[in-house]
């Protein structure tokens, strides 16, 4: 049976607004996913706790703090301890492309720097996550 | 059901309950996933569940849209946790009729209880089917029921007919009213006077609640008189003032429930409530498949098409010959047989 994906848009850290993380939440929604938004100043905790009990099948993260480096491993860490290594984690906001790679090499399944469009990241989406899901049935 | 593969699926099953028991929030959540899409696994999980069912006590909330529900629910929460009890949120929200997507936002004001051990929030999205969601969510609030959350609170879209259904779902319906909301005072002549089991009578740091309350409490005067008088309670979830006398009062309805046996006679509907429903769906499925499997549904099918047969009468006379173990083809398609 086909189901709307469910995603976390989340925003780690102490940025001051999230007007960013909300035209992806909306833009998400109208593509038919279910979007669970938490807000600003999440604590990685808080992050890993709502992805595990709203069962997420992708988790997003977006930071404009420049604190990525600290935030994004600690949330992965936590899906791990948690049992929930499995969701992918993306990460959006400003990024240099030098900390992108060693993100991915962390485990974020895909990094949308500052040029992303709100298309290509509904697409990536709906392309790597739709087919995940439907594989598991 | 017996099938090739229902050895390995008893033991995960087994598994997941097990692990669903220790308190594992993966696997409760998980769980409420299969349910939502109705995955016969989940029917798997559930049976084992049922021996622990029960426990809970199941608040459901209703009430206008922007009456503050959701800032209530999660004020209940916070002091159910400094009293001890345990609690898990259901919250439901609408999904977009067009395209079936959803923003839950509900999470927004949970802050630190997000991470309390003692917690579990789920976000629902109603999914354009209010009927088959009130059965996930009726099953979900049996899994949280069986995982050991003490308190259940369940939010509903406030529309028509879920009052009527949440009512159905849990043991104390809370309506939530708020000032200046211009039809409260309509909606509860609308029915929330009979469904409801406590009023809240929410932000009351603003003008209007005192008389909004006072409006509720002559309109209850004015009833025929009842075993248990829904109290109206005022408070401000925004506050916080007024939030544990409001717990007092939910409370005090589930003492009552228990000792007049109205808490057993709840338990033995929603069993015939489930079995009816369960029962329903297995009966249909045998008889699809059965008449499937004997090559007469499409005859039959066609023959309702082509004008041959009525659907009325021909459901009729299956389900009698279903029941009676034969189901026969239509005329010309060979004569009728048992199997
Ligand atoms: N002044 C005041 N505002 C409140 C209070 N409780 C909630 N609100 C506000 O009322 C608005 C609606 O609150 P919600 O809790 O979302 O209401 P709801 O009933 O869940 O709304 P829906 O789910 O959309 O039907 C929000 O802006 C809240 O901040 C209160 O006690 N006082
Ligand atoms: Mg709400």
């Amino acid at each position: 049976m086909t189901r709307p994906l469910r995603v976390l848009v989340a925003k780690p850290g102490l940025d001051r607004h999230d007007r960013g993380a909300k035209v992806i939440a909306r833009a998400l929604r109208d593509a038919g996913m279910e979007v669970i938004y938490t807000g600003l100043h999440q604590t990685p905790a808080e992050i890993v706790a709502a992805a595990v009990q709203e069962d997420v099948d992708l988790v997003g993260l977006s930071i404009l703090s420049g604190a990525h480096m600290t935030l994004v491993p600690r949330v992965i860490q936590g899906l791990r301890e948690a049992g929930a290594g499995d969701i992918p984690v993306v990460v959006g906001g400003i990024i240099p492309p030098e900390d992108a790679e060693e993100l991915k090499k962390a485990g974020v399944l895909e990094v949308f720097g500052p040029g992303s469009s709100t298309e290509a990241i509904v697409d990536f989406v709906r392309r790597e996550i739709g087919g995940r899901v439907n594989a598991l049935g | 059901m017996a099938s090739a593969g229902a050895e390995p699926a008893r033991r995960a099953a087994e598994g997941w309950a097990e692990r669903l028991l220790a308190g594992e929030k993966r696997a409760l959540a998980r769980l409420i996933t299969l349910i939502e899409e109705r995955d016969p696994a989940a029917s798997d999980v559930l049976r084992l569940l049922h021996p622990r069912v029960g426990q809970a006590h199941v608040v459901g909330v209703t009430g206008a849209a922007g009456a503050g529900k959701s800032t209530l629910i999660t004020a209940l929460a916070r002091e159910l946790r400094a009293r001890g009890p345990s609690v898990a949120v259901l919250a439901v929200d609408p999904s977009s009729p067009l395209t079936g997507g959803a923003l839950l936002g509900d999470r927004i004001r949970l802050g630190d209880l997000s991470t309390d051990p003692g917690l579990f929030f789920r976000s629902f999205a109603s999914r354009g089917h209010l009927g088959g969601l009130s059965r996930a969510v009726a099953d979900a609030v049996r899994a949280v029921d069986a995982a050991g959350y003490q308190a259940v609170l369940v939010e509903t879209v406030g529309a028509g007919q879920s009052e009527v259904e949440v009512s159905e779902l849990a043991h104390t319906t809370l309506v939530v009213l708020a000032p200046n909301l211009g039809d409260d005072v309509q909606a509860a002549k609308a029915g929330l006077l009979e469904v409801a089991d406590v009023f809240a009578v929410n932000k009351a740091d603003l003008p209007g609640a005192r008389e909004t309350a006072g409006e509720i409490r002559a309109m209850l005067g004015l009833g025929p008189a009842r075993p248990w008088t829904p109290p109206v309670v005022e408070l401000s979830a925004r506050t916080g003032e007024g939030v544990a006398g409001l717990l007092e009062a939910l409370e005090r309805h589930r003492d009552f429930l228990v000792a007049s046996g109205r808490w057993g006679e709840k338990l033995r509907r929603s069993a015939a409530h489930q079995l009816r429903d369960l029962l329903g769906e297995e009966l249909l499925r045998a008889a699809l498949a059965r008449l499937e499997a004997e090559g007469s549904w499409q005859a039959w099918v066609e023959a309702v098409a082509r004008r041959e047969r009525d659907p009325y009468t021909l459901s009729e006379e299956l389900a009698r010959r279903l029941l009676a173990g034969a189901t026969g083809r239509p005329r010309g398609e060979g004569e009728a047989r048992g199997l």
